[in-house]
């Protein structure tokens, strides 16, 4: 399903692709060519470090179609340390209890169930607690 | 531009219609909206609706239903803006009438709901909102209005259980609509002991979907005829405003900032304040939607709309009036005909037609409707004009 639009996302998905501004040093994620905060064009890439903190999060126990193989699953929207919100799934949580403003690292997970009818895999970002640097 | 009155008014009961199919279900509220509106015909129809194309394998939705009615040849067309789907439908009757591009619009609301199970009509639903960045990930409506919970309750610090007037007061009057899904009241003891279906959303933070229609004939008051026999019930004010469609986007998530706007405009045009009206129609599809909606209307500071929630100020004879007949948690949340069924209420509010749940000497009302978290807001004020002579 949907293959060529997954695709397209890859740079998205894979890497936190955005866009920063030329005009006003703006950070965008997601990429929208123009930037929120000036409202000129801003189309240079830019890779976000996938850094960033948990600005609000839930539980999602009863998952939409095509989810459910994750289910209970933590959402969240995190604040990139490059300013963004974006909405991404928490992962590796084991015990840990999540919090706001808890510290996230980027990492590339499945996204969605693991067999859908063309047996597609969706990989993409989610965001783990930072692993502490010894 | 056209003085537009409501001429007429129908709706189905709110529920599980397992016998009942999208044509028929709309059938039903268009049949009792033009009945009401003494049998005019409408030139055009706008119909609100969300999910026909996922829930019921049926785009062209408008033209199915003038063809299953039995006015093939007139204008139609389907309004699409998720929740706010109704709303926007209204607008567009709205706008078709005060133009003059024709005298008479029907509005519909339709939403079936209950052919599908819970995930399919989750993941449709969700369709609503940026299906790249917010969808792809697993979020759902209800997780969306989740996360604002949990940051508002951050934000703000409310009492435990600050929001448990809003589902109280909802319960409350949809006990006195016989055309509400829920007809019980509940205590707010049931209301804290209930569990959780999203932390820190409970149970009862969150509307039920279902199945319903509803309609209303908009007319050029000068094509009435003089024994026409409603009170005329205006409508004073419209609008209709965006903001970003992924709530990831905004600067302040908790501003709900086109509610913001499309209510001010919508009572700029009536000439009145928010808290100048009788009654207020919010989008209570969550408890913290309420307060949010609250504060948008200038009625309570950033992060103080809970405080309506306390002591009746919500309540039939408090100070506000909100979900008079049961709002979106008691009368049920039927998706894109939720804009349609607020048009409804109200108008059987400033005719003096909502019985026991009448609000006294109400004379205009304020209704709105939001897709997503605000994503899209259709407001309306709606006020009471004449009495039949």
């Amino acid at each position: 399903m949907d293959i060529p639009r997954h695709w397209r996302l890859k740079k998205q998905r894979y890497a936190l692709v955005g866009e920063v501004c030329g005009h006003c040093d703006t950070k965008v994620f997601p990429p929208r060519d123009i930037c929120p905060a000036c409202g000129e064009e801003a189309k240079t890439l830019y890779q976000f470090s996938g850094r960033g903190e948990v600005y609000s999060y839930t539980t999602v126990y009863e998952a939409p179609a095509g989810f459910e193989e994750g289910a209970p699953y933590t959402i969240a929207m995190v604040r990139l340390a490059e300013g963004p919100l974006v909405t991404a799934q928490l992962t590796d949580l084991e015990e840990k209890r999540v919090e706001i403003g808890m510290p996230v690292e980027m990492v590339t997970r499945k996204l969605r169930n693991a067999t859908d009818e063309r047996g597609m895999l969706v990989y993409g970002y989610k965001f783990r607690p930072v692993v502490a640097v010894p | 531009m056209n003085e537009v009155v409501i001429a007429g008014v129908g709706q189905t009961a709110v529920g599980e219609h397992w016998d009942v199919s999208l044509r028929e279900l709309a059938f039903a509220a268009m049949e009792a909206a033009r009945a009401d509106a003494g049998g005019l015909k409408p030139q055009a129809l706008y119909v609100g609706n969300m999910l026909g194309a996922a829930l019921s394998r049926q785009s062209h939705l408008a033209t199915l239903l003038v063809d299953f009615a039995g006015l093939q040849g007139v204008e139609a067309l389907t309004i699409e803006a998720a929740g706010a789907s109704g709303g926007a439908a209204l607008r567009q009757g709205y706008l078709a009438v005060a133009s003059g591009a024709v005298d008479v619009a029907l509005v519909l609301g339709v939403e079936k709901m209950s052919d599908q199970t819970v995930s399919s009509v989750e993941a449709a639903a969700a369709t609503g909102t940026d299906a790249d960045y917010e969808a792809e990930h697993g979020l759902t409506l209800t997780a969306q209005a989740a996360l604002l919970m949990r940051r508002y309750l951050h934000e703000f610090s409310p009492p435990p259980f600050a929001l448990a007037g809003f589902p109280v007061t909802a319960h409350a009057n949809g006990a006195g609509n016989k055309y509400a899904m829920f007809q019980k009241a509940i205590k707010p003891e049931t209301y804290q002991k209930a569990g959780y279906v999203s932390e820190p959303l409970n149970m009862f933070d969150v509307a039920p979907s279902a199945d319903g229609a509803a309609g209303v004939v908009l007319a050029n008051p000068a094509i009435l005829p003089e024994d026409f026999g409603h009170r005329r019930v205006r409508v004073a004010g419209s609008s209709l405003v965006t903001d970003t469609l992924a709530l990831h986007d905004r600067p302040d998530p908790l501003a709900f900032h086109a509610a913001r706007l499309s209510i001010e405009r919508a009572c700029a045009q009536a000439g009145l304040s928010p808290a100048d009206v009788d009654l207020f129609e919010l989008f209570d599809a969550y408890s913290i939607y309420a307060a949010l909606s609250l504060e948008a209307a200038g009625l309570a500071e950033r992060g103080q709309g809970w405080q309506w929630a306390q002591n009746g100020a919500l309540t039939l004879t408090g100070k506000m009036p909100i979900a008079t007949l049961g709002g979106l948690k008691a009368r049920g949340n039927p998706g894109g005909a939720t804009g349609v069924y607020q048009a409804v209420e109200a108008t059987l509010q400033l005719r003096g037609q909502a019985g026991g749940n009448q609000v006294e000497g109400a004379r205009t009302a304020l209704i709105q409707c939001l897709g997503g978290p605000a994503s899209t807001a259709a407001t309306h004020v709606l006020a009471a004009g004449s009495d039949p002579a």
